[in-house]
């Protein structure tokens, strides 16, 4: 199953998600958005590598706006802290609430090449929803 | 969207009509061929939507060269009430006060044509750019307040150039009641690595010649004349700017339901004007504009330097002189005449440049003869615009006009298009030299991802917004 694939949108990136469960559709968010930014976002890493576990909680008005509070704090991640996500899963997914369980390392120029640099996750466009073969969302990024 | 019913006003405007939730009707500014453009994107729709803010004043605008974006169209301006009225940190953008910079020398093409590759490679290895790109000044906590408060200003006193290049930057390079108190830790983090820099997308350095004078006492005035090697530079407040807008977003959609205001779209996210959630956005909206003109004033600076050890020219031979600097992302509490009343409303431009005309107190004492200089980047091929604002565009578009060509292709598209194609070489066919941090970036900003720039800026020009002064044509770019 495909996690997510690109939309056309003018002047900025457009996303769509997919997951069989909605812990899975946020999970797969924020893999399609470090799969964006950086080639090979998922790189092999070795042991005793520098790699970091990170949890955190992330709050929202309603599903939609916590997908966009979730990405928005992965973004930081990167773009504040230099961290690159390398696998993640959602422990916990309400509608106004999800704890995330991340495993990122230190950005390294000469591991990770940036393809496009993501300015922000916008609300325009944004929809999270179940479908039939499980839950669909569409992001539009500012790039 | 071609369901959304435009009327034709005359030949470069179009009347979007008022219906359902609007509150005033929108304008967008367009010819024939930009008009059929429009059928395929969603900013006709995103047109509407701003007009459903509340205060909006007289009309929800959009320039010719506006194309979808997410909340507001880019290419878009709207002017709200102090009292009744919002302010949207998506109206404004994440990149606040993204905007150019246009460089003026005393060199002509014959000067810098055997020395082109090693000039423009010289640039590219000083000027830092390309995605998290790191610059040479590395501000403590007091200086980042200061540069924060002060703008371009702070820029100056720190040696980055004279103060002379304040006096033709737009509001002095700096906008007051900036109040670094109201930036997040996390915005400020982010602007301490990159004050000097580039950034990536569609952000540029441009070498280019003028080639063409339409008006020749307005070129005169500024400092314009026909072979002239001009440089433009085309950036932002990177990601201090990105953040400050990101922070305020999330803060406005979280207390959205409290201002009773209902939204077409989220991303329009906002508040009244008088609440103090408002202010602060504008305070910390300022910080970040002023950082983009202390940026642009060092990579000025840098770009100084480096003509003048690459060409072994004296500052003297060189003379380069800021002809203006305009910002293109903002909203700004500017006064205009509304029902013959004067008043003071604030002024969004999403993707617009302001452009006041002839004998407006704003415009530079050098140049009120003719008015405020309006810098039009177009394409990497199709070169760029300096126009001069005209008195329509005080009474029709709040002292506004565009400000670039628009894009038409997605960034997915282009790089369809662009696929098995070198745009490096086909720009060299047409002789413009460009070096870029990746091929990605060249893919998605090939000539043909944009609007014809000459169209865009024919339809201002026929409107009386703003008149052509020249025409610059691109000789070499550098891309982040």
């Amino acid at each position: 199953m495909k996690t997510y694939e690109l939309f056309d949108h003018t002047a900025d990136l457009g996303l769509e998600i997919y997951g069989r469960t909605k812990k899975e559709l946020f999970a797969n968010a924020a893999l399609a958005l470090f799969d964006m930014m950086i080639q090979d976002a998922r790189p092999p890493t070795k042991r005793g590598g520098r790699e970091r576990v990170k949890t955190r909680t992330v709050q929202g008005a309603d599903v939609a706006d916590l997908l966009v509070n979730f990405l928005r704090e992965l973004l930081y991640w990167f773009n504040g802290l230099g961290w690159v996500l390398n696998r993640g899963s959602i422990l916990m997914c309400g509608n106004k609430k999800l704890v995330a369980q991340c495993v990122v390392e230190p950005y390294n120029p000469k591991r990770h090449m940036v393809k496009t640099e993501i300015k922000a996750v916008t609300y325009h466009g944004l929809s999270v929803q179940k479908i039939k073969s499980g839950w669909k969302a569409r992001v539009i990024f500012d790039v | 969207m071609s369901e959304i019913g435009l009327e034709k006003l005359d030949d470069n405007r179009w009347l979007l009509p008022q219906t359902g939730a609007m509150r005033v009707p929108g304008i967008i500014y367009a010819n024939e061929k930009i008009r059929d453009l429009l059928k395929h994107d969603e900013s006709t729709r995103q047109v509407a939507n701003v007009a459903h803010l509340p205060g909006i004043v007289n009309f929800s605008l959009a320039m010719p060269d506006v194309h979808w974006g997410y909340g507001f169209p880019i290419g878009g301006v709207a002017a709200f009430d102090l009292e009744t009225g919002v302010v949207s940190p998506g109206g404004v953008g994440y990149d606040i006060n993204c905007g150019c910079r246009l460089m003026a020398t005393r060199l002509t093409f014959p000067d810098i044509r055997d020395r082109l590759k090693e000039l423009t490679e010289a640039l590219y290895r000083r000027i830092p750019s390309g995605v998290g790109s790191t610059g040479y000044v590395k501000l403590s906590g007091k200086d980042q307040k200061k540069v924060l408060e002060e703008g371009a200003a702070w820029a100056v006193r720190a040696g980055y150039g004279t103060a002379q290049d304040l006096e033709t930057t737009e509001d002095g390079g700096c906008i007051g009641g900036a109040d670094p108190e109201k930036v997040s830790a996390r915005a400020l983090e982010r602007g301490k690595q990159q004050l000097g820099t580039l950034g990536s997308g569609n952000h540029f350095l441009e070498i280019e010649a003028v080639e063409e004078i339409f008006d020749e006492t307005a070129a005169r005035v500024f400092g314009l004349h026909k072979g002239q090697i001009v440089i433009m530079i085309h950036t932002g407040s990177r990601g201090l700017g990105y953040q400050i807008c990101d922070d305020y977003l999330a803060l406005m959609v979280k207390h959205q339901t409290e201002t009773g205001i209902a939204l077409p779209d989220r991303q329009l996210a906002c508040t009244y004007l008088s609440s103090g959630r408002g202010q602060n956005y504008l305070a910390a909206m300022a910080c970040g504009a002023n950082y983009a003109w202390a940026n642009r004033q060092i990579l000025m600076h840098l770009t100084r330097e480096v003509l003048e050890k690459t060409l072994r020219a004296s500052p003297r031979e060189l003379g380069m002189r800021l002809v203006y600097d305009v910002c293109h992302n903002i909203a700004k509490i500017e006064k205009f005449s509304v029902a013959g009343q004067e008043k003071k409303l604030c002024v969004h431009r999403k993707g617009a440049t302001r452009a006041y005309p002839a004998g407006h107190e704003a415009v530079p004492a050098c140049y009120r003869s003719v008015g405020q200089p309006v810098l039009i980047p177009g394409d990497m091929g199709s070169g760029s615009y300096v126009l001069a604002g005209q008195a329509k565009a005080m009474d029709e578009t709040f002292g506004s006009a565009c400000h670039g060509a628009g894009r038409v292709m997605s960034r997915s598209q282009a790089i369809r298009s662009s696929r098995g194609r070198s745009i490096s070489r086909e720009l060299a066919d047409r002789g413009v030299l460009v070096m870029a941090g990746s091929k990605g970036t060249l893919g998605e900003e090939m000539p043909e991802a944009y609007k014809n720039v000459h169209d865009v800026v024919d339809v201002i020009h026929q409107a009386g917004i703003a008149k052509k002064v020249a025409k610059l044509k691109s000789i070499a770019c550098i891309k982040g």
